[in-house]
């Protein structure tokens, strides 16, 4: 055992018990010692992410971005928090206090219940529950249970509309991306994140690409950014579900969101980028969290990517998108792999990757095929003479 | 008292707490965040049984859906969501009668079976839960028939749902 946070928990599990406390509930003080010590360094790195994204976006629209305070402007996002917590924390008259107050915490707390599951090195997790996957999707849903909430507390018809336009697009969007979670579930045959990162020899995002991008869509759907994030389109409903939210309220839902993206690029990584797999990972469980947190960031920079590239979906176009073309295209993927997984379940381990890859080409090409008829029909509907309104 | 006695207690005190809140409450709308409480109480009563597939289904089924569907169809009513008239009525001796009956029928016949008071047996450590279910739910000695009659169902259901949904006649769509 080189890993010296196993060492360090055995000298307190050692030391409490010799403080004559009973092994149940040294053993309760420790997991509570491990959870708040994960949410404290998610929600210490959170602060900086506000400086990552700021830097990012300036990059994208061609500017400096915060460069004031400290090397590369590193202290702003601390002058930010400082700004968030003395902010006055206006509450509506008419707003329903309490559900106004927990709305916020249930949307941090929900993302932050995520990385209970997602196995951080070797050795190194929250739990390993054996149907984390679910967990992960349950958890998502109590996510925008908070936001609804959020939106009807606030009683602000903006507000409303933008806890509805939420339903639908959360709801709908979960959809392609349960069924696409199943695909890492159907090859390696558990339920545990552990197990799945264990079994990427290869990584996932080889043998199954077209479900990684389904996840990466679906993702960024659940988090609500460009070019989703019509539940706070600014131009059209102000600023949605935290339009009444001031002072650090608001600052648990933006934290939220900036963590929430970072979260889906863990998932994202976990299931299909091999997890905390890397040279060296497997004797050094420190490298492994390292390795995670890499892919979680690249991954965090591609949505921010597409955040600032793409411009807003139109809410029509949003739900046609998820409801005639990705999901029918996740279940079809889904019953395709399972199908080739059983098929190739005694060949050697080569040829069940070629078969997969393959099989992902094949469907690749179709949907490209698929996309082109569709433009020609629609490029021909639009070229054909309309008749004149008449009277 | 265990650590995991007291938890029990506490996650038992809340669920019934919410339950009881949830027919008190005026607002339908705490009702409703109550019963969301109160069914997540039972989430973690599921987990303390070492059924960590059922937690889990309860808090996606439960939660997830039925309770987001709720809250979504009190939100489109906004003006009929406080209740003002009393929630009693000339019968409600007759009620209490019938439900003090129904609980001490319950626990009559629960501390007469010998089982009520068993430990929960360790789960086998060599055999998957999750596995063993799955298994179970596909084979044809255990629940393949219901598992497919059920199946059935939800699928007539999304039919029926996608059929009245669809436009009669170009007029209505």
């Amino acid at each position: 055992m080189t890993n010296p946070l196993v060492n360090f928990i055995s000298w307190l599990e050692s030391l409490l018990l010799n403080f004559g406390l009973a092994p149940g509930f040294v053993n309760f003080l420790l997991t509570l010692l491990g959870v708040l010590a994960l949410i404290s360094f998610l929600l210490v790195l959170d602060i900086a992410l506000v400086w990552v994204e700021r830097k990012v976006v300036a990059r994208f629209q061609d500017r400096l971005g915060p460069n004031r305070l400290g090397p590369f402007g590193i202290i702003q996002p601390i002058a930010d928090v400082l700004k968030l917590l003395i902010k006055e924390n206006i509450t509506p008259v008419t707003a329903d206090k309490f559900l106004f107050t927990i709305a916020p915490l249930l949307v941090i707390g929900a993302v932050l219940l995520i990385w209970a599951v997602i196995p951080l090195a070797p050795n190194i997790m929250g739990a390993d529950v054996s149907v984390s996957v679910l967990y992960v999707v349950a958890v998502g849903s109590i996510g925008t249970l908070g936001i609804i909430i959020a939106g009807w507390a606030s009683n602000n018809k903006y507000s409303v509309l933008g806890a509805f336009r939420t339903v639908a697009q959360m709801i709908a969007y979960e959809v392609p991306m349960v069924i696409v979670l199943m695909i890492p579930v159907l090859i390696t045959g558990s339920m545990g994140l552990q197990d799945i990162v264990n079994q990427q020899g290869v990584w996932f995002i080889v043998i199954a690409p077209i479900a990684a991008i389904i996840l990466l869509i679906s993702g960024i759907a659940e988090i609500g950014r460009t070019p989703f994030d019509l539940l706070e389109a600014e131009s059209e409903i102000v600023a949605g579900f935290h339009i009444e939210y001031t002072g650090m309220k608001f600052g648990l839902f933006y934290a939220g969101e900036l963590l929430h993206a970072l979260t889906i690029g863990a998932l994202f990584s976990t299931m299909f980028l091999g997890g905390w797999r890397g040279p060296g990972a497997e004797q050094y469980p420190f490298l492994g969290v390292i390795y995670l947190f890499l892919k979680a960031f690249i991954i965090y920079y591609v949505i921010m990517w597409i955040k600032y590239t793409l411009p807003r979906v139109r809410i029509d176009h949003m739900l046609n998108f998820n409801w005639k073309f990705l999901t029918p295209l996740a279940l079809i993927v889904l019953i395709v792999t399972a199908f080739t997984v059983k098929f190739v379940q005694s060949a050697t381990f080569g040829v069940q990757i070629a078969a997969l890859l393959g099989i992902n080409i094949i469907m690749a090409w179709m949907i490209l095929i698929g996309f082109r008829k569709y433009a020609h029909i629609k490029r021909e509907r639009f070229e054909e003479d309309r008749p004149i309104a008449q009277a | 008292m265990t650590t995991m006695q007291i938890l029990f207690i506490i996650i038992a005190a809340t669920t019934l707490g919410a339950a009881i809140m949830v027919v008190t409450t005026r607002k339908l709308i705490h009702a409703a965040l109550w019963l969301i409480l109160s069914l997540f109480g039972v989430a973690i009563l599921y987990v303390f049984l070492d059924a960590s597939f059922l937690a889990v289904a309860q808090v996606v089924v439960y939660i997830g859906a039925i309770a987001i569907l709720m809250i979504f169809a009190i939100m489109l009513t906004r003006n009929l969501a406080i209740d003002v008239a009393s929630p009693f009525n000339n019968s409600w001796p007759w009620a209490l009668l019938l439900a003090v009956l129904m609980f001490a029928g319950l626990v009559w016949l629960l501390s007469s079976w010998d089982n009520v008071a068993m430990v929960v047996p360790d789960l086998d450590p060599r055999i998957d839960p999750i596995k063993a279910l799955g298994i179970s739910l596909v084979s044809p000695d255990a629940y393949v028939l219901p598992f497919e009659i059920a199946s059935l169902l939800l699928l007539g259901a999304l039919i029926g749902s996608i059929i009245i949904a669809w436009p009669r006649n170009k007029n209505e769509g």
